[in-house]
């Protein structure tokens, strides 16, 4: 009996591993790129420069979280960025505009968001539109919304504390925006591998007709991830709003392909079921360590653009050489 | 009699995997205008012989010779360049394209930079005349029937002008008319000299086409025999390597409840219509049919899995007419679906998960779900169904055996009162049958009620209580397990 239980207990550390299990490709990349930048550059191992890197990639990381979750179901979101600006502009107008203060303003910007998530994911499991589609519609139609709540025009005049959540660190270590991105990806990671909505991604994922015949709703699961998908990308908007102290309705314009390519950098398949949110964390620190250290290297703009393009390529080839292996 | 020489001829031909020896040094010939039967149980081989001779892996070490030539063919091209073809049991053809094109499809025949298309339809046309098919070769493949499909696969490869054919499963999908119309077929290639691989789960039709047969065991050739006519146990014995007993386990007797009773069951796209049928407490009740008669969809329906037009649902008294398979398995009915990798397991992902998917409501019940409890849980499940993987496996790499043991196993765990399975041996080795079989008893004996749908005839009749024979989407009648056999079942089938 006894050794039995020894035996059950024995995956524990491999267990602890598996939570990056199909992210051990671009965790050494990670580790070879910061290598290779501490190395090549004086300035890149320091806490200083790590604590920027986080604030960099904050944006990019509360978004891609819920892309994993969309891309995990086997589904695409091309809304996020739009959806990030409109957020961003509804709580500005509701702020600055209309007088209510930010602990309205941010839930309510929030709920406008989870609707375009509501209504992206009704299109896709009530009337079968394909995910690429719906959404592409919905980056459209929430880009225009956007843009009309000011007729394109930018909202400043926030209160200062807003901004200061994204530069004063804490303990002289965290801001209020990193300390919620990782929480958020904390909370993602514990619901995806513990949670029953998690594992049922999985099932989704992998194949829906299986999951459906399993006993699992598939259709609440698909609005659901829709719906927390925008809810987090409208996060990013609050986020990016406090970092710039201001909210443009241009905002975030191709952040979603961004955000596809942490994830899939991070080892999630674009055909679903396979991956996870600790693999787009460290997606997100590759483009974002990448991106610190090109700039450190003093790379142009627009080469940094080619590395980024063949990271992607590296990353997604690397892991089917792995798999053929 | 001396026979020709042969087109193929193997020797001591062998092929490892790592460590593991999947092949031991085969010896086969295959004579031109002959049907050889491979058999033998998943995992006995057969597949990765023919994939040697096909070109998909190559040996490890051994022989092969074609046509007296040495043979070592690189890829599945150039073993179908030599006239070897393959003909999987999953069909590869391209439902939105012609027949001619999938025929040609990698090859199209070209003629001034155009592809010519009427140079194909000929050629396509005369390979359809030499299967006897009448079907216009401009035709798209969508919405032919599986038989005719499986034609067109060989009239592919004869149109590469094969002097092998390897049939791997043709008639897993194929009602007993449509089997004929291939054996007629397959006939008509022996005349003309093409020699012929035939691997097959179905015993009973070995003995109709076979001119040899090869049993395979573990990766060996354990017998052969030189004639087809070889009675079924024989051969079954030979595979299985140890004398059998009988086939079917013992039914036990239904107790007197009824458990579920249907009423008037009718399908929205009049798939089935009208069906009644009532079953008992640890009754085993079978449905036969010929193909299309609609039993598959009448299934669904009754689980959730496809929408109920009129009619109820009762089980206990209760009117639990589902509406998606959500309500039938909380109403404790469940499904065993007819296409195990496409709607029974996630093939990518493991034994585990697919265990744990069906059961995630239980695992969560404190709200968290650890991979420690998923694997105690599915471990558990993995040793009572004798399941041949770890729990950490891929379902894909199981045999279609223990896949079905998988789809079972995450069904029992909800201990459902009601579990219908649908063509619940389809594509699995003999072996493994019988444990499906004796699982189906261990249910029914715990007071299970058992909806066994089969289009083995064999396999309903030994293991139902009753039999509802349905035809052309109707109720053709029930009978008891006294008055039904092979006759009174095809008699109402055919109605």
């Amino acid at each position: 009996m006894l050794t039995q239980t020894k035996g059950r207990s024995r995956p524990v550390g491999p267990q602890l591993l598996g939570s990056m299990r199909g992210a051990t490709g671009p965790l050494i990349g990670l580790v070879l790129l910061c290598v290779f930048l501490s190395l090549w550059t004086d300035t890149f191992f320091s806490l200083r420069n790590f604590l920027n890197i986080l604030d960099q990639i904050t944006v990019l990381g509360i978004m891609a979280v819920g892309m994993t979750l969309v891309i995990l179901i086997g589904g695409i979101d091309l809304a996020v960025g739009s959806v990030m600006a409109l957020t961003m502009m509804v709580m500005g107008y509701l702020n600055v505009e209309m007088g209510l203060s930010m602990g309205i303003a941010i839930p309510l910007a929030l709920a406008a968001a989870a609707v375009n998530g509501l209504v992206a994911g009704l299109l896709i499991t009530r009337f079968n539109v394909p995910a690429f589609i719906a959404t592409l519609a919905m980056m459209s139609i929430t880009r225009g919304l956007a843009n009309m709540i000011t007729n394109g025009q930018q909202i400043i005049g926030f209160p200062a504390w807003f901004n200061m959540a994204a530069i004063v660190r804490y303990g002289g270590f965290l801001t209020m925006t990193v300390a919620l991105m990782l929480v958020v990806f904390l909370l993602g990671i514990l619901y995806q591998r513990y949670r029953y909505g998690g594992r049922a991604l999985y099932a989704v994922g992998g194949n829906p007709e299986v999951a459906r015949l399993a006993g699992i709703n598939v259709k609440l699961v698909t609005v659901m991830v829709y719906v927390v998908c925008s809810v987090l990308a409208g996060l990013s908007g609050v986020v990016l709003g406090a970092r710039l102290d201001s909210v443009q309705p241009s905002s975030g314009v191709g952040y979603e392909l961004d955000a596809i390519a942490a994830v899939v950098i991070g080892g999630t398949s674009l055909s679903g079921g396979t991956g996870g949110i600790g693999g787009t964390v460290i997606g997100v620190l590759i483009i974002g360590v990448l991106r610190n250290g090109l700039n450190l290297l003093s790379v142009s703009p627009f080469m940094q653009q080619v590395v980024i393009g063949a990271v992607i390529v590296l990353a997604v080839t690397a892991e089917t050489f792995r798999k053929r292996k | 009699m001396t026979k020709p020489p042969p087109i193929l001829s193997l020797r001591q031909v062998r092929k490892t995997y790592g460590q593991i020896e999947v092949l031991h040094g085969i010896d086969l010939d295959i004579h031109p205008g002959e049907v050889v039967a491979l058999l033998g149980e998943n995992g006995a081989g057969k597949s990765t012989l023919s994939n040697v001779i096909s070109g998909t892996v190559p040996p490890t070490s051994g022989d092969m010779k074609w046509l007296g030539a040495d043979y070592a063919p690189a890829s599945p091209r150039e073993a179908m360049d030599a006239g070897v073809g393959m003909i999987h049991q999953e069909l590869k053809l391209l439902p939105q394209l012609s027949i001619a094109e999938n025929i040609f499809v990698g090859r199209y025949l070209m003629k001034a930079g155009r592809i010519d298309r009427r140079a194909m339809e000929d050629r396509a046309q005369a390979g359809l005349k030499r299967l006897g098919l009448d079907i216009p070769p401009s035709r798209l493949v969508e919405g032919l029937s599986t038989a005719n499909q499986q034609l067109i696969e060989i009239a592919k490869a004869l149109t590469l002008n094969a002097r092998l054919l390897i049939l791997d499963e043709p008639t897993a999908a194929l009602g007993g008319e449509e089997t004929q119309l291939l054996f007629r077929q397959i006939e008509r290639l022996k005349a003309e000299g093409v020699g012929i691989i035939y691997i097959s789960h179905r015993l009973e039709e070995i003995r109709q086409i076979a001119d040899r047969i090869v049993v395979m065991r573990d990766g060996a050739k354990v017998q052969e025999f030189d004639r087809g006519d070889v009675p079924v146990r024989t051969i079954v014995e030979a595979m299985v390597g140890r004398s059998l007993e009988r086939m079917f386990p013992e039914i036990p007797a239904p107790a007197d409840s009824v458990t579920l009773e249907v009423e008037g069951l009718t399908s929205p796209e009049d798939r089935f219509r009208n069906i009644s049928f009532s079953v008992k407490r640890g009754e085993v009740f079978g449905i036969a049919g010929l193909m299309g008669a609609g039993r598959t969809e009448l299934v669904r329906a009754l689980t959730g899995a496809d929408p109920i037009h009129r009619g109820t649902v009762r089980l206990n008294g209760r009117d639990i007419t589902p509406r998606s398979p959500i309500d039938a398995i909380r109403n404790g009915m469940v499904l065993v679906p007819e296409d195990r990798k496409l709607q029974g397991v996630v093939l990518d992902h493991s034994i585990a998960e697919n265990i744990g998917y069906a059961n995630l409501p239980e695992l969560a019940a404190n709200g968290w779900i650890t991979q420690r409890k998923l694997h105690a849980f599915a471990d558990d499940f993995i040793r009572k169904f004798g399941v041949k993987g770890h729990g950490r496996q891929n379902a894909g790499e199981l045999s279609g055996g223990n896949q079905q043991k998988v789809v079972l196993a995450k069904w029992l765990a909800r201990k459902p009162q009601v579990v219908v399975l649908d063509e619940p041996t389809r594509g699995i080795d003999v072996g493994a049958r019988s444990s499906i079989y004796e699982l189906i008893m261990d249910l029914a004996r715990n007071g299970v009620s058992v909806i066994v749908v089969s289009s083995d005839l064999e396999e309903v009749l030994g293991v139902s209580n009753r039999i509802m024979v349905m035809a052309q989407g109707n109720q053709a009648g029930i009978l008891d397990r006294k008055d039904a056999n092979d006759v009174s079942v095809m008699e109402l089938a055919t109605l």
